[in-house]
């Protein structure tokens, strides 16, 4: 049994954002991931992000994963364990922890849960033939490995995931074919609409996949036009010739942990499906357990660092660890958080989170 | 429009551009950022005070068209691609556009390329009269095209006639 101060469940912008501000503090800190590498969906992120200068807007996701795991790398207070994936968190407060196929119990006076989203799908006739893929994959493929998933694409969904992903798919030298929405309008910030539209791809709004085309992998797709109750208008089906189906349709929390520790949960469809009920330092239901990042609700990468900074500083503080900053540091990340949801943008978010907080 | 295709009514663009008098007297920035989106490194990159300070970060940058000199920092370093630097004094023919671009190959001086609208429509041809990609601009090449005149106000993309 692995006693230590705070273990942290995931490395990306929240986890290690976390990590990072609470060994600052003084704890010890043991940080867990699956991957073989930190960084989460950062490292996928070639575009450069928005935001305010303090959340490092205008840098490269990329960019941030290389600092901020280096940084985590140099911390002596530390741990760092991936290829360890979090199997479990019992009554009596241990989180079991699988590892290069080792059950190791760990037993954390905190817990931070940082461990992000997960893809929604699309159910419609052959959605389950080769060539369909969710964005994340797609960006993993083209990204990480270099790995062109096909020739032509047909995005699906225009949020920012659909539409960056898009973007970097024509950076690769892939064509896309076109993005369909099936709201009536573009989710993504209309900057990069702007881009990918100028760069040669329509976007369709008010526009749904019917079903994949293709016997042995897709071949093509057809599109359908919806009506203002966004049912299928008979007569307005297309076929697209597209090797490649990717779907944007929307992240959903991965909150397996937190139901399991018996954190109390909401379903708040703002916030991208069930997530924990939290204080203002982002404590749950359950004493000692913080959240942080998507896990607490679908937003950006730089509110989910900011919560994990968040998160940190006050688990940490939780175990009378403490700085002459600590108030002014955590009310400055607050006042940034504030600024980040505040605008027409951030609406949606600012109306579940006010289901969330107790 | 923007919400529904992408693409900037007329209504839109006219909105942000430079007065015709400003335009005469050389380059200057137009940032064709048309929503309250929490961004605002482009006020942190300008030297010369052009842009003016963000009160709330939603708000859309404000260009003072007198302060700017279309030096073009601000281009690189906005995210969504969306400031350009047009100078209508280039030539008496020529008006000169710069686009910020993050494609390869990157285009070499002197090759003609596409041009293309905001609507991804090829509109003509543009001369390609300098790159600038420095260190500093981390990966977002600043490419300045020489376009007819007339089609200064429509040129905000090209596409190279070699593709990888």
């Amino acid at each position: 049994m692995l006693n230590t101060e705070i273990v942290i469940v995931g490395g990306g912008p929240a986890g290690l954002s976390a990590a990072l501000k609470a060994s600052q503090l003084g704890a010890e800190v043991t940080l867990v991931d699956r991957n073989d590498y930190l960084g989460g969906q950062l490292i996928k992120q070639t575009h450069r992000f928005f935001g305010s200068k303090q959340q490092r807007a205008s840098e490269r996701g990329i960019d941030i994963a290389r600092q901020l795991a280096s940084e985590v790398k140099n911390c002596e207070k530390i741990k760092i364990m991936t290829e360890a994936t979090a199997l479990g968190y019992y009554e009596d407060g241990v989180l079991l922890v699988q590892q290069h196929n080792k059950i190791i119990p760990l037993k954390p006076q905190r817990l931070i849960i940082a461990t992000g989203g997960a893809e929604k799908s699309l159910l419609f006739p052959n959605n389950d033939l080769p060539g369909v893929y969710g964005a994340g994959a797609v960006q993993t493929l083209v990204n990480v490995y270099g790995v062109k998933p096909g020739n032509k694409v047909l995005m699906v969904g225009a949020g920012n995931i659909g539409v960056i992903v898009s973007y970097q798919l024509l950076q690769a030298g892939i064509e896309v074919v076109g993005i369909i929405e099936a709201a009536p309008r573009i989710g993504a910030y209309w900057v990069h609409a702007a881009k990918v539209v100028r760069a040669g791809v329509p976007i369709y709004t008010r526009y749904t996949i019917k079903r994949a085309i293709g016997e042995k992998e897709v071949t093509g797709a057809t599109i359908v036009q919806l009506d203002d109750n966004w049912q299928p208008i008979p007569g307005t089906e297309k076929d697209v010739a597209t090797d490649v189906i990717c779907l944007a349709v929307g992240l959903t929390p991965l909150t397996e942990l937190l139901w399991q520790a018996g954190c109390k949960m909401v379903y708040v469809p703002q916030l991208g499906g069930h997530v924990p009920l939290r204080n203002e330092n982002l404590e749950t239901s359950v004493p000692g357990i913080y959240v942080a990042g998507d896990v607490a609700g679908i937003e950006e990468a730089s509110a989910a660092m900011m919560e994990g900074a968040l998160a940190g500083l006050n688990a940490a503080a939780s175990l009378d660890y403490s700085s002459e900053n600590l108030a002014s540091d955590r009310q400055n990340i607050m006042d940034q958080l504030t600024g980040l949801r505040s605008g027409p943008v951030g609406e949606k978010i600012r109306q579940g989170l006010t289901q969330v907080i107790f | 429009m923007l919400a529904q295709n992408g693409i900037p009514t007329p209504e839109d663009i006219a909105e942000v551009l430079p007065p015709a008098e400003r335009l005469a007297k050389g380059p200057v920035a137009i940032a064709e950022c048309f929503q309250n989106i929490p961004c605002d490194p482009c006020y942190h990159s300008c030297k010369q005070g052009a842009i003016k300070e963000f009160t709330d970060i939603n708000q859309r940058p404000q260009i003072d068209f007198d302060k700017c000199n279309g030096c073009g920092s601000c281009m690189s370093r906005c995210p969504g691609l969306a400031i350009f630097v047009v100078d209508a004094t280039f030539s008496e023919q020529e008006a000169l556009v710069k686009i910020p671009y993050e494609f390869l190959p990157i285009p070499q001086v002197g090759e003609t390329v596409t041009a293309i609208n905001r609507a991804g429509q090829a509109v003509g041809e543009a001369r390609v009269v300098k790159v600038q990609n420095s260190k500093v601009q981390d990966r977002t090449a600043v490419v300045w095209l020489a376009v007819a005149k007339d089609l200064m106000m429509e040129v905000r993309h090209f596409k190279t006639k070699e593709v990888r």
